[in-house]
């Protein structure tokens, strides 16, 4: 067995089928979307040769500035309410709850586990208000206030989307700062207890900076998934009225594969990418510090 | 010593196999691709028909004639009807064209200028040269075969499996309730309409999340008040959407959408809601095209078939067109695959079969098409008669807003449809982003 695996010639050898086939179907259409950048035209019609034209283009184009704020303020209000009440949730398992934290811990986790498009359908049911009013409507109206166009509009469905979302995924981050928040020794809880600290104090000078790796982990992990949403909201909204709810990746694929221009569409993924290489080299960056520290 | 020469022989050996072993594993999983839907050149031995879900009115008829009349075709090569949704048909089209994998007759040409584009890199079968071979030409009624020629390249390379006619459809019996007689002009809809609002009725039902239903009545204003010739202008470049003429239109219609005619919530209604809106007898008037008839003439109706009437879109005081001008379309038609086309395999065998006998049978279940339909014994409902005395009696057709629009244009208006009945968006604004769409080419 070392013989085999402790050759570098076996090593290389087994290793190759495998980064063929990534090389091939991951790295090969990235680095052909980058070419495509410089083209314009769709598989139909062929491809012709425009230079940087795509570039300014995307410089000017209202909608791509719409599109990004978008999925910058979708990012960054989803992931601090995941993470804020995943932690939230995983204090209530590990400090209220204890042993009967595994029930509400499976409920909670429940939706993580359905298909995002059955919750879109289900949210569209709740917050519908034509031609019958919804759920949410209905106890609208119930305490005297009039019904709402939740998905009529764009600063209503964008509240909806976020909603959905949070909902759908809390129980996912509660559970993860939860295994975090097990590895916390309990002797250094009771003794920081004897010598006298309340619960507050407790939570801000001895869990919150050990639990502090668990924590960036769940951001990054937050921020990566939120960066690319696609699929809940091309389901409950499909880009909503107009192109208010539309994110970065639904108008990519809009770009591409609706409007028949792959080279503008590529142009648009390559700014998708930058954004995510300067997320993660941010958190990076700042990961290293706080592990020096 | 041989058993250190057995080793150095055995471990090239072991890693070749592993090399190899792993590689079989690899690819395995990529494998599996499968043949493609139609082949090419081949006689096809199913004949797969791939359509939009919200058609409902094409299968029901296919289905009757591959029991009855198209039996032999049938077993030949059986129908098999697949659906995706409509926005996605554009694209799946496209892609499957790209890679061959067409299947012999599939809807497309949902936005005109992508049915044009499939017909300029010659996926489409030409049937002006296609049917006269089959000896049946003379089957497509001659208004069909020149909407789709103006729609689609100046070709006849889609077959009119709907031929519609719009205008308004309205509840008869809410009518003589409250003692309307049917509008001619458009002050005249408009005082009918505050009428049906303060009557407690919808005036007007209209789904704003599919979008094309509001842009359709903007489309009808700007043909009465600028001509039939108006958006032919606009594709042209002769004209522009932001001219103070065209965005008239748009407010005239953000005007009903602020006086509250179209109902609360309209911009999350979608089609069916719409048309049961009208069907319930909830909403006085609904704009549409014939196939509503399909819907009226069925169980869902529950005002009755006798009580709805049809009454063309009113002529506007002083304007270039006039109210005999009915806007016209094909639906979203399905064609057939060059590739697998041929005039003596089995997919020329259905060709035939349909053309010969799509238009009777769709009469007997009250849809007109663009086929004909010369069996004189077929009883037709009042208001099915009322429009196809209608479609043979016009004398000009118009076509509406989107149809002369690149995908992006299109897009673009149907989406922000709601935004401007809504007061979300103004006329201007609106005009603009679909002018600043088509200009981008």
């Amino acid at each position: 067995m070392k013989s085999v695996l402790g050759d570098r010639k076996a090593i290389t050898l087994l290793l190759t089928p495998a980064l063929l086939v990534y090389t091939l179907i991951i790295l090969v259409p990235v680095a052909w979307s980058f070419g495509l950048t410089f083209f314009s035209g769709s598989a139909l019609e062929g491809f012709e040769f425009v230079g940087l034209q795509n570039f300014q283009r995307l410089f000017t184009d209202p909608y791509v500035w719409d599109a990004l704020w978008f999925t910058v303020k979708y990012a960054i209000l989803v992931t601090l309410f995941q993470v804020v009440l995943g932690y939230g949730l995983a204090l209530l398992y590990n400090f209220v709850l204890r042993r009967s934290s595994v029930l509400v811990r499976t409920l909670v986790f429940f939706p993580v586990v359905l298909p995002t498009v059955a919750i879109a359908l289900l949210y569209q049911k709740l917050f519908q208000s034509a031609p019958v009013d919804g759920l949410v409507n209905e106890l609208l109206v119930n305490v005297g206030l009039s019904s709402v166009d939740w998905l009529g509009s764009g600063t209503t469905a964008f509240v909806v989307i976020v909603i959905m979302d949070v909902w759908r995924s809390v129980g996912f981050y509660g559970v993860l700062v939860f295994s975090g928040l097990l590895d916390i020794p309990d002797e250094i809880i009771e003794s920081a207890r004897i010598d006298g600290a309340k619960s507050f104090k407790l939570l801000r000078h001895i869990i919150l900076p050990m639990s502090l790796p668990i924590l960036f982990a769940s951001f990054i992990f937050s921020i990566n998934g939120t960066i690319k949403v696609f699929d809940s909201v091309f389901a409950l909204t499909g880009g909503g009225p107009g192109n208010s709810t539309t994110p970065l990746t639904l108008y990519m694929y809009r770009t591409a594969f609706q409007f028949s221009d792959y080279g503008y569409g590529s142009t648009i993924a390559l700014l998708l990418t930058v954004m995510c290489l300067v997320v993660t080299l941010v958190i990076f960056r700042s990961s290293r510090r706080d592990l020096s520290v | 010593m041989s058993t250190a020469t057995a080793r150095r022989l055995r471990k090239p050996l072991v890693s070749a196999l592993a090399l190899a072993g792993v590689g079989v594993l690899v690819l395995a999983g990529c494998s599996g691709g499968g043949d493609s839907g139609g082949g090419s050149g081949e006689n096809p031995t199913t004949f797969e028909f791939l359509k939009n879900a919200e058609n409902t009115t094409t299968e029901p008829i296919l289905q009757a004639l591959a029991d009855d009349t198209c039996s032999a075709e049938e077993e030949a090569a059986p129908l098999e009807i697949n659906s995706i949704p409509q926005a996605d048909l554009d694209a799946q089209v496209q892609l499957l064209a790209t890679q061959d994998g067409l299947p012999p007759m599939f809807s497309a040409g949902g936005n005109p200028a992508e049915g044009a584009k499939l017909w300029e890199a010659g996926y489409l079968v030409d049937f002006d040269k296609a049917l006269t071979e089959l000896g049946v030409r003379d089957k497509v009624s001659d208004g069909a075969v020149s909407t789709i020629e103006k729609l689609y390249g100046g070709a006849f390379n889609f077959l009119p499996y709907q031929y519609n006619i719009e205008g308004i459809f309205y509840n008869k019996a809410i009518f003589e309730e409250n003692g309307w007689a049917v509008p001619e002009t458009w002050d005249d809809l408009l005082t009918v309409a505050g009428e049906a609002k303060a009557a407690g009725l919808t005036a007007f039902a209209a789904s704003g999340e599919q979008g094309w239903p509001l842009t359709r009545l903007v489309s009808g204003y700007i043909f009465r008040s600028l001509g039939p010739d108006a958006m032919q202008a606009v594709a042209d470049g002769d004209a522009k959407l932001t001219d103070p003429e065209y965005v008239a239109a748009a407010q005239q219609i953000a005007d009903l959408g602020a006086a509250g005619y179209f109902g609360d919530n309209v911009a999350s209604l979608d089609y069916d809601a719409a048309s049961n809106e009208f069907l319930t007898g909830k909403a006085a008037m609904i704009y549409m095209g014939s196939w509503l008839l399909g819907n009226i003439n069925s169980d869902a109706n529950q005002i009755g078939a006798d009580n709805v009437g049809f009454m063309p879109f009113p002529a506007v005081d002083g304007g270039a067109g006039s109210i005999d001008e009915y806007p016209s379309n094909v639906g979203l038609p399905a064609t057939f695959n060059a590739k697998t086309y041929a005039a003596d395999n089995n997919v020329g065998a259905w060709l035939k079969c349909i053309t010969e006998n799509y238009g009777n049978e769709a009469l007997k279940q009250g849809q007109i098409t663009g086929f004909v339909a010369d069996d004189t014994s077929i009883e037709l409902p009042a208001i099915s008669q009322t429009i196809k005395d209608t479609i043979d009696t016009s004398t000009d057709s118009v076509l509406w807003f989107e149809a002369l629009f690149n995908a992006k244009a299109s897009s673009i208006s149907s989406t922000n449809a709601a935004l401007l009945v809504t007061g979300q968006m103004t006329p201007e604004e609106f005009m603009t982003a679909v002018q600043t769409a088509l200009d981008e080419g």
